[in-house]
């Protein structure tokens, strides 16, 4: 029985099949990637396993329980937790609010809360800047909240949907670094992440989508030099 | 705005005394009502300035409490007074059924629901004559000849609301309310149910609510449909006290209240009797401009926009040197 | 059976009429994504200028249409540029700061009509109010038969504008997503205040239309504004041909609910139909294309 896994998964909009019969297991532990061109479906992945949209078929399995058709809120309780690759910050609250919110995934009690964000906001380098109301902070410190919030949830498993596009390389590198620490705790990780250096460093296995389906997976290397990723990534010579 | 603790003391300690102090009946009433609609007004802000939920239908949960202490008396002959024990929690029931009904909606299509079922409760209980003498209402007789029991009944209604209200906003309920306002697919994520915690909101925002129905049925000792399940002068009324004052702010609601009880209370009595009586007439036009300049130029009212009005002051002086002390 | 089939006419004729109603709101529900509860009470302004355009100046009400409908497009044209649009801009914690809006005008244009005629109930009577067309055994009231003629013409007009202008096509891109058409060079903010003026000037002819057949009073607003929820829910959520049927199907249970169950009841009926369309047939705001 693997961590987590997904058997058949299917997604329809309308006519469009944005998931198609896909099927992968999550190891305890690892970073798995998610990769594939623009529209190929992996938002929807993500939104499939975390109840956004029902599933056409198919289904996710998560330590051995099947969690599709669960609301979104049940899942994160069961422990998955994710990140909004278009950010969601709740704008009128401050960082450590956002945080301390999460935080109440796991506890009743304020003081609790609060020093379950406060860690959490030391982790993610996001201490100097608690008293910040998110609206005004800059696209790569709303990213580390996204994160941080995720991880105030008490997730055993995360999923990061581009939580580095739009950073500098600094911030990339910060970040990667940041995400190795994360499964250092103990947390499995699914990303999905265009930069491929990041993905290629930090990924112990990919999965290549395109059109919903799976075309390719193994360890970073093989599916890097796999023909049909190439071929989706580049288009057909 | 946060008020410190002194002038929150200050402002306590005035509306104990205010009844004592002030011998008018008149006035004493201008008070008790506004301390009602500060009960009602904190509500709503509840549901719809900290949950996000804008509701038109908070007649339904006046009413809904004012008719059960009503019915107590008319139906089962019991002192309207039994009405403020049971008419908390029958409104409380009502706002759980109704958010069970309403909360699949997300934003205006709630609006249009609550709308929609707030008809419904004035129509029904227009038709339904056999429980509720329809158009004839209610009528029962009051049990104080003084209006100061009364006031002190309103005060520490609204000192509980608002107080309860502070209570909750500082706790995990607090926090995910406002989550779910600022981004309900976020606050889901975070593994807060939205539909559970809007529930909760409305049932605390209707029990209040209710409560203020039971003190308006047992101080002005008649009701009817039209009164109490009225679209404009309580759904809306709420609403415009909330936004007057400042939603999603404590103070916000409490000192709409006051500002639009006043206000009303002066052009009804065209400015107690100096102007000539048409200035009478346009208490309601002089509310919808009030709406619309707020709206407009103080989206967040007037006690959450403080800082702004203050600036604005502030810079009205330009005779003033920036720089005083040099 | 004859009763059923003249409450059947009646209904379809009054429905004609809410029908330009509905429409309006659906516009503006499309393209602004908000709800307007000013709608009914700008079709009340609307009535009044034609009841005094017929008072003082002898007009008749159908000619009105010409005045009253600029008059409200350019009434509907401000409110949107001065007071809608500007909201836009600002941080709130309400998002349905633009709704709450619409609730202070339609306040205000309700107490100043009130303030200018008082609260009594007015009528146009011209010399064809009761006229009366029999067609084997069925009557038909002729100014609701010219009603729901004009009705039918202007119904069409705004077809023919949303499917074969390039301004009407720029609404209809506006309501099905309006960030695509500020990127395709569409301006935006002109296109809602287009549409707000539209919107007015459409429930402003249904209003005038209605004149001959109703008692005009400051409060009969609000009642129409349910009315047009009503409409632009039962008729498929915002779609122009769903307003349409929504006009048509609303004056007919009216109708069949004015002679079969009790006047208050009615009203409470068309409530409950309203809900439980909202609740479950839901799909949010399909727009102009659904066409
Ligand atoms: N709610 C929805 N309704 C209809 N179609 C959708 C919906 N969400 C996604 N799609 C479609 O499904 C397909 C996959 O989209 P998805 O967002 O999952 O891609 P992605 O791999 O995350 O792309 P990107 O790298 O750009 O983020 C796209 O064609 C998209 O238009
Ligand atoms: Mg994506």
């Amino acid at each position: 029985m693997s961590f987590f896994e997904t058997r058949h998964l299917t997604k329809h909009f309308g006519g469009l099949t944005a998931v198609n019969d896909l099927s992968f297991q999550v190891e305890k532990g690892e970073i798995y990637g998610l990769i594939g061109p623009n529209g190929s479906g992996k938002t929807t992945v993500f939104n499939l396993i975390t109840g956004y949209h029902p599933v056409s078929a198919g289904e996710i399995l998560f330590r051995g329980a099947p969690i599709n058709g669960l609301p979104t809120w049940k899942i994160c309780k069961l422990g998955v937790g994710r990140t909004f690759q278009v950010v969601k910050p709740l704008r009128r609250m401050s960082v450590l609010e956002n945080v301390m919110t999460s935080a109440f995934n796991r506890t009743g009690k304020k003081s609790e809360a609060m020093d379950k964000a406060m860690e959490v906001l030391e982790f993610c380098e996001l201490l100097k800047k608690k008293d910040y109301p998110a609206k005004g902070l800059t696209i790569g410190d709303r990213k580390r909240l996204e994160i941080g919030r995720a991880l105030a949830t008490g997730p055993e498993l995360l999923l990061l949907d581009e939580t580095m596009a739009g950073l500098t390389p600094q911030e990339q590198t910060a970040g990667a670094e940041l995400i190795r620490k994360i499964r250092d705790s103990g947390i499995t990780i699914i990303i999905v992440e265009h930069i491929m250096h990041v993905i290629m460093n930090i990924c112990d296995r990919l999965l290549c989508i395109n059109y919903g389906q799976d075309i390719a997976r193994g360890t970073p290397v093989e599916v890097a030099n796999d023909h049909a990723v190439i071929e989706a990534y580049l288009g057909k010579e | 705005m946060k008020l410190p603790r002194w002038s929150t003391l200050i402002v306590i300690v005035l509306l104990l005394a205010f009844p004592m102090v002030v011998p008018s009946d008149y006035y004493r009433h201008i008070f008790i009502i506004a301390l009602m609609w500060v009960v009602i007004g904190s509500a709503w802000n509840l549901l719809a300035g900290y949950t996000g939920q804008v509701s038109f239908g908070h007649a339904i949960f006046f009413g809904s409490g004012a008719y059960t202490a009503g019915l107590c008396a008319s139906k089962l002959g019991i002192s309207a007074w039994w009405g403020m024990l049971l008419g908390g929690p029958v409104a409380l029931l009502v706002g759980l059924v109704i958010g069970w009904i309403c909360f699949r909606l997300r934003g205006p299509y709630f609006a249009l629901a609550t709308i929609a079922i707030g008809e419904i409760f004035r129509l029904v209980a227009t038709d339904w004559r056999s429980l509720t003498e329809g158009m004839e209402g209610i009528l029962i007789i009051q049990t104080f000849r003084s209006k100061i029991p009364y006031y002190y009944l309103a005060l520490f209604l609204a000192g509980a609301s608002v107080y309860a209200i502070h209570r909750i906003m500082q706790s995990k309920w607090g926090y995910y309310f406002v989550a779910i306002r600022e981004d309900q697919d976020a606050a889901e994520a975070m593994g807060i149910s939205a539909f559970r915690y809007k529930s909760l909101s409305l049932m605390v925002s209707s029990f209040f609510t209710g409560l203020a129905g039971t003190l308006y049925m047992n101080y002005m000792a008649f009701i009817d449909p039209h009164v109490v399940f009225s679209l404009h002068d309580v759904s809306i009324m709420a609403i415009l006290v909330a936004i007057i004052g400042g939603v999603g702010t404590l103070w916000g609601p409490p000192a709409g209240a006051f500002i639009m009880v006043l206000l009303q209370e002066t052009f009804r009595s065209a400015f107690f009797g100096l102007f000539p009586p048409w200035v009478s007439e346009s208490h309601v036009l002089v509310f919808g401009l009030l709406v619309i300049f707020v709206i407009r130029y103080m989206a967040n009212g007037i006690v959450g926009d403080w800082p702004k009005i203050q600036r604005l002051w502030t810079r009205k002086n330009p005779m003033l040197p920036a720089n005083d002390g040099n | 059976m004859d009763v059923l089939i003249q409450t059947l006419v009646s209904g379809i004729l009054i429905g004609g009429i809410y029908a330009l109603i509905g429409l309006g709101m659906t516009l503006i529900m499309g393209v602004m994504k908000i709800i307007n509860l000013a709608h009914g009470q700008l079709m009340m302004v609307a009535m009044y200028i034609t009841y005094m355009l017929y008072e003082y100046l002898h007009l008749d009400p159908y000619f009105s249409l010409l005045i009253a409908m600029p008059v409200l497009f350019a009434l509907g044209a401000l409110i949107q540029k001065y007071l809608l649009n500007p909201l836009l801009k600002v941080d709130s914690i309400l998002p349905e700061n633009q709704v709450l809006m619409t609730v202070g005008l339609a306040m205000v244009l309700t107490e100043i009509i009130r303030f200018i005629f008082h609260s009594d109930y007015r009528s146009v009577k011209t010399v064809y109010s009761n006229a009366t067309l029999y067609i084997s055994g069925i009557s038909f009231n002729v100014p609701m038969i010219v009603a729901f003629g004009i009705a039918v013409l202007l119904s069409a007009v705004l077809f023919f504008f949303l499917l074969k202008t390039d301004l009407g096509k720029s609404v209809r891109a506006t309501a099905q997503n309006k960030d695509a058409a500020i990127l395709m060079g569409i301006n935006a903010e002109w296109i809602t205040i287009l549409t707000y003026g539209l919107g007015s000037a459409l429930v402003a002819a249904a209003g005038t239309l209605l004149l001959p057949i109703f008692y005009l009073f400051p409060d009969i607003g609000g009642p129409f504004t349910l009315k047009a929820f009503v409409i632009t829910m039962l008729g498929g959520m915002g779609s122009t041909v769903g307003a349409i049927v929504g006009g048509v199907v609303l004056g007919i249970a009216e109708s069949l609910g004015a002679t079969y169950i009790s006047m208050a009841l009615k009203d409470a009926v068309a409530m409950v139909i309203f809900l439980l369309v909202l609740i479950f047939l839901p799909g949010g705001l399909k727009t102009l294309t659904k066409i």
